[in-house]
């Protein structure tokens, strides 16, 4: 299998209606990677993660994972085999408490393999990963009910849920959209470490400073097209994507 | 009157003692274990008692009771994963023809036919129901309130199984006690079975697939064999209803798939609060003897039993059993405000 890419995506293509979300998209990724996928609003970015993770039938096109056809399979097929995502809208049990979220995760069948047949202390499971995501095990905050907690550790909540599965591609929709500064800078180190550590990760995001910080490769979209794909820098510098951003004939330094 | 409902004020406060944690049972006094005990050995003990005191017309009545107990935790379970199901009558009628033909045709005695009937009718309704397992909310309970009727008119004109006049001369079960005691710790069994299942992961997950099946998808759960599990509990429990009901009254015709196995579960769940499976048992627990002493009245008894439900829907749509279990975690002051 050493041939295949780890996830090979060939002439996407997702038609709502009139409507091109996403249109004839390839591209490739190998393992470790990590890439940022920016684009307008409107551009298909979101339709792209729910294409790759099942959520949404593309209309033609075919995704591969580990060289494996995984087009139009069910949402729970796709997460069983390793690519995990988190939802730009969060979705959350909103009335169990937060580490109760973690719980669903850690019921599937993929964990219960990957940590070797133990069933039990899937509680103390969730505390720990939620730890690592800065709710502290000696507070109250991993008890509250999901529902009460503020907007950034939802997100965060969401992120850990996604991570509770041990992926092996991760896809994060917006996971910094809605956050505050401060609740960036301190996420931002999570994730790179989680990508030094080997997860492959694709990065949907509109904060480009941050992105650009960590990604090594960025995909641009407009009306569902890929426009530019290359390392950050070269394609802010790229002309389509200055159109697309900026309207043409506007000179901008690259962030 | 203004002045005094002024200065008085009333003060609700929940008791404040540990045993009342989620999983922590520090219990440090007589006081506390009976706290903790005494609402649920109170109704145990009383259920276990009732076939003792109750003879004849009322014994029957005890059964019925159980058996409507039964289906109304069997509706509830479906709820609690998001199947809102209309028919109940369609587990029951499942059961009750299953356990019927297996004692007509193969002659055998009920404490076979009853476990027997039990799994194969939790399997054939769970097959029944799941290729309409994807649809939701009120489609899927349009699903569930045909199929009943779709059997029974099957039965109808074709005749299998008797058709219109049914079978009879079934075999009873041994003793009319025996039953009664079965109906009874079955439908204890099966409540705090659920209470169970429902506080455990296991639970957690059929609640969240309830709540938001997106999430759950993206958690690697395969979300329509849970919801095939549930049918299948839910309608095991329904079909041993219909087989207990079948031996108990030797008879077996097409009015175990009516309506009414249908509508009562859920006006009792209505009436005793979803959620909790106490308050289904609960809502059967009143409504079946209510129904049954208002017969007296004759023409006039569904009247007075729909505004008995309406009055206690407007008046409590928490239910009473989730209303009783507030009031007995809360006490309640009144003082005077200066």
């Amino acid at each position: 299998m050493s041939g295949d890419p780890f996830l090979k995506v060939e002439k996407l293509t997702k038609q709502f209606g009139g409507v091109l979300a996403v249109d004839d998209v390839s591209f490739e990724l190998n393992e470790g990677e990590f890439v940022g996928v920016i684009g307008p609003n409107g551009s298909g970015k979101t339709t792209l993660v729910n294409l790759i993770t099942g959520f949404v039938q593309p209309t033609s096109g075919k995704v591969l994972f580990k060289g494996e056809n995984i087009t139009g399979k069910m949402p729970y097929t796709i997460a069983e085999k390793g690519i995990a995502r988190t939802f730009q809208m969060v979705r959350l049990f909103y009335n169990l408490p937060a580490y109760k979220n973690l719980i669903i995760p850690l019921c599937s069948r993929r964990v219960r393999r990957l940590r070797g047949g133990k069933y039990g202390e899937k509680d103390d499971a969730a505390i720990d990963l939620l730890d690592d995501m800065g709710f502290e095990r000696d507070s109250f905050v991993p008890y509250k009910t999901a529902g009460s907690l503020p907007h950034g550790y939802l997100k965060r909540l969401d992120l850990a849920r996604a991570l509770a599965l041990r992926p092996e591609l991760l896809i994060l929709d917006e996971l910094f959209s809605g956050m505050s500064m401060s609740e960036v800078a301190s996420t931002l180190p999570l994730i790179e470490k989680f990508h030094e550590e080997g997860l492959t990760i694709i990065m949907i995001e509109h904060r480009l400073k941050e992105l650009f910080r960590v990604v090594d490769r960025v995909m641009v979209l407009n009306f569902g097209e890929k426009i530019a794909d290359g390392p950050p820098h070269k394609v802010m510098d790229s002309k389509a994507v200055k159109s697309a951003y900026l309207g043409i004939d506007v000179e901008v330094e690259s962030p | 009157m203004a002045t005094s409902e002024q200065s008085l004020r009333r003060k609700r406060l929940d008791r404040g003692i540990k045993a009342r944690a989620d999983t922590i049972f520090a219990v440090a006094s007589y006081r506390e274990i009976l706290y903790l005990m005494l609402p649920r050995l109170v109704p145990v003990g009383l259920l276990l008692v009732m076939p003792l005191l109750l003879q004849g017309y009322w014994n029957k009545v005890l059964v019925y009771a159980c058996m409507y107990g039964l289906l109304a935790l069997s509706w509830d379970f479906l709820a609690s994963c998001g199947l809102f199901s209309l028919g109940q009558s369609l587990f029951f009628g499942i059961g009750a023809y299953l356990a019927g033909a297996m004692n007509y045709y193969l002659h055998l005695p009920p404490l076979v036919t009853l476990p027997l009937a039990t799994i194969t009718g939790g399997i054939v309704s769970a097959l029944l129901l799941s290729p309409v397992m994807r649809l939701r909310g009120v489609y899927f309970a349009m699903v569930t309130l045909m199929l009943p009727l779709l059997l029974m008119k099957v039965i109808e004109t074709t005749g299998v199984f008797g058709g219109t006049h049914g079978l009879s001369g079934l075999s009873p079960l041994p003793h009319d006690a025996f039953a009664a005691y079965l109906a009874v710790i079955a439908f204890l069994l099966c409540m705090f079975a659920f209470r169970r299942i429902i506080n455990s992961d296991y639970g957690l997950v059929l609640m969240a697939i309830r709540d938001d099946d997106r999430a759950v998808m993206s958690g690697a759960i395969n979300i329509y064999w849970r919801k095939s599990q549930a049918l299948f509990i839910s309608g095991a429990v329904g079909a041993f209803a219909g087989a207990l009901m079948t031996h108990h009254y030797q008879f077996l015709g097409m009015s175990t798939f009516a309506l009414d196995y249908s509508i009562l579960p859920v006006a009792a769940v209505a009436l005793g609060g979803q959620g909790s499976f106490a308050g289904a048992a609960l809502g059967s627990m009143i409504l079946v003897p209510l129904s049954e002493a208002l017969r007296a009245l004759g023409g006039l008894r569904i009247a007075i039993y729909c505004m008995v439900l309406i009055v206690s829907i407007i008046g409590l749509p928490e239910g009473i059993f989730h209303f009783l279990e507030r009031k007995y975690h809360q006490f309640e002051t009144v003082s005077e405000v200066k």
